[in-house]
């Protein structure tokens, strides 16, 4: 297959297993061309992009636009912050206008969940979800599959857990659709107040013991405390959330074997991790920010394809 | 689908010796040049040359890379059939250095200019040269012409020609396919 079987990228949910094996492939091409003396390619010189966040990014935000200029797409930004949509336009009208500019992909963060969805059945563009609310982020999936990927050989089979704040985690949900996808087995760890209901019918485990999760598993996805998405106290206290659920060096040296340890970024240093262990061999949290920007440049690069001249 | 023999095994043979022979003439022992052979067709006939030279001329050292030109074609999102990427392997640095292009068959000319762009991502070389087993000629969409060529030939724009190789079709053979 050498085409996406999707037309937008919505959700890790839409994608077939050879849609992420092509995405990779790609991107394996893209991580040589960005580590070129000059790392740009001329292929999207005739393409269009508007990165619409309505919500604060920073670095998702850099990561696509970086993505975008190395394959030498135009761009335009737009954050909520600075635009219109303080004064009460509706999300059509916002992207229609920024459409009439002649734009073929828009890149979106939106606070609402589902927003990708329903701008991609209003709009004549191409679509990529960079995150709606605790729904979906699915380039994020991707690169963190992809690291784990260049880091252990293969995903398929491998334990993964992914620890913290699952309820309000956009980034656990595309991750355990694209990790199940390709074949890992994956569980959940966190405080109960903090894991959605119903999660098992996602074919995934819960495990309330970090110590015992971390025993188990292979690669360690370390999530972000949103105290911003938080609108109740869902624990006591964040000292004790890092008592109970914060890794550290000792946590990590008492278990006996080498796990690989990923975080998505930003990261609160001293609460879910510690900076010993951030910054250690075993954390491949800056190659997920490398990986990050061959993987969007692939998902772009394969979507721009389908938009003929 | 009627295919004709252009070149057999034999006459590949005394080519690729000629074509060996004319690269030394030019540039010595290879200290100041680089190969690169274009992905995908063109790596074969690049290694294959890269051999002669080792074990029948003793030139050592070769350096020799490959360059896939994909991300700087000229038809992407003009095409009904997708655009599939190869791997680059540049190990090397080009810059100042006597760059050799070597592809199987040179037609349109189109991914010679692909070539062009994208070698310059990997540097400034001193010079470039073209160096193609089958040279169509009259068939060319941009001035580009080969500096070595094994075999000119005429043939009419709906024919093929391909390039079959022992390691990777069973077979040394160049063939003209009307179709």
């Amino acid at each position: 297959m050498k085409q996406l079987s999707v037309d937008h990228l919505l959700g890790i949910k839409n994608l077939k297993r050879q849609d992420i094996d092509l995405i990779f492939e790609t991107a394996n091409h893209f991580k040589e061309v960005i580590n070129r003396p000059i790392k740009k390619v001329p292929s999207l010189r005739d393409i269009t992009i508007a990165n619409l966040f309505f919500e604060n990014s920073t670095r998702t935000k850099l990561s696509f636009e970086l993505a975008e200029k190395r394959l030498s797409a135009d761009i335009i930004n737009f954050s909520a912050s600075q635009s219109s949509v303080k004064k009460g336009e509706t999300l059509i009208d916002t992207v229609n206008n920024i459409l009439s500019m002649k734009v073929d992909i828009v890149v979106m963060r939106h606070p609402n969940v589902g927003a990708g969805v329903f701008l991609s059945k209003h709009v004549d563009a191409k679509i990529i979800n960079a995150g709606d609310g605790a729904h979906e982020h699915p380039t994020q999936a991707l690169l963190d599959s992809y690291s784990i990927k260049e880091k252990l050989g293969t995903v398929k089979g491998k334990k993964v857990v992914i620890i913290g704040d699952i309820l309000h985690s956009r980034v656990a949900l595309s991750n355990i659709f694209a990790l199940k996808l390709q074949g890992a087995t994956v569980k959940v760890c966190g405080p109960t107040t903090l894991i959605p209901k119903h999660i098992s019918s996602l074919g995934v485990s819960v495990e309330t013991n970090l110590k015992k999760a971390l025993e188990w598993c292979d690669v360690a996805n370390v999530l972000r405390v949103q105290h911003e998405r938080m609108d109740i106290k869902y624990f006591p206290s964040v000292r004790e959330y890092t008592q109970l659920f914060g890794i550290n060096k000792e946590l990590l040296d008492s278990i006996g074997k080498e796990i690989v340890i990923m975080h998505p970024g930003p990261i609160n240093r001293g609460v879910e991790i510690t900076s010993d262990v951030a910054d250690s061999s075993q954390s491949i949290i800056l190659n997920q920010v490398e990986n990050g920007v061959a993987i969007r440049m692939a998902v772009i690069y394969l979507l721009a394809q389908q938009i003929k001249k | 689908m009627a295919k004709k023999t252009l070149l057999n095994a034999k006459d590949i043979h005394i080519i690729l010796h000629r074509l060996a022979c004319q690269l030394i003439e030019n540039h010595n022992d290879f200290s100041n040049t680089v190969l690169i052979g274009l992905q995908p067709r063109g790596v074969f006939l690049a290694k294959r040359l890269v051999d002669i030279l080792k074990k029948d001329y003793n030139i050592s050292n070769i350096k020799l890379g490959q360059l896939d030109i994909t991300f700087y074609r000229d038809d992407f999102r003009r095409r009904t059939e997708p655009l599939e990427a190869s791997n680059t392997e540049i190990d090397f640095i080009v810059e100042d250095k006597k760059v050799v292009f070597i592809d199987d068959v040179l037609f349109s000319g189109r991914s010679i200019r692909s070539a062009l762009t994208a070698i310059q991502s990997f540097g400034r070389p001193e010079s470039i040269e073209l160096l193609v087993l089958v040279d169509r000629r009259f068939s060319r969409h941009l001035p580009i012409q080969p500096d070595y060529k094994g075999r000119q030939v005429d043939v009419i724009n709906s024919e093929k020609v391909i390039v079959s190789w022992l390691e990777n079709d069973k077979k040394d053979a160049v063939y003209i396919s009307d179709n």
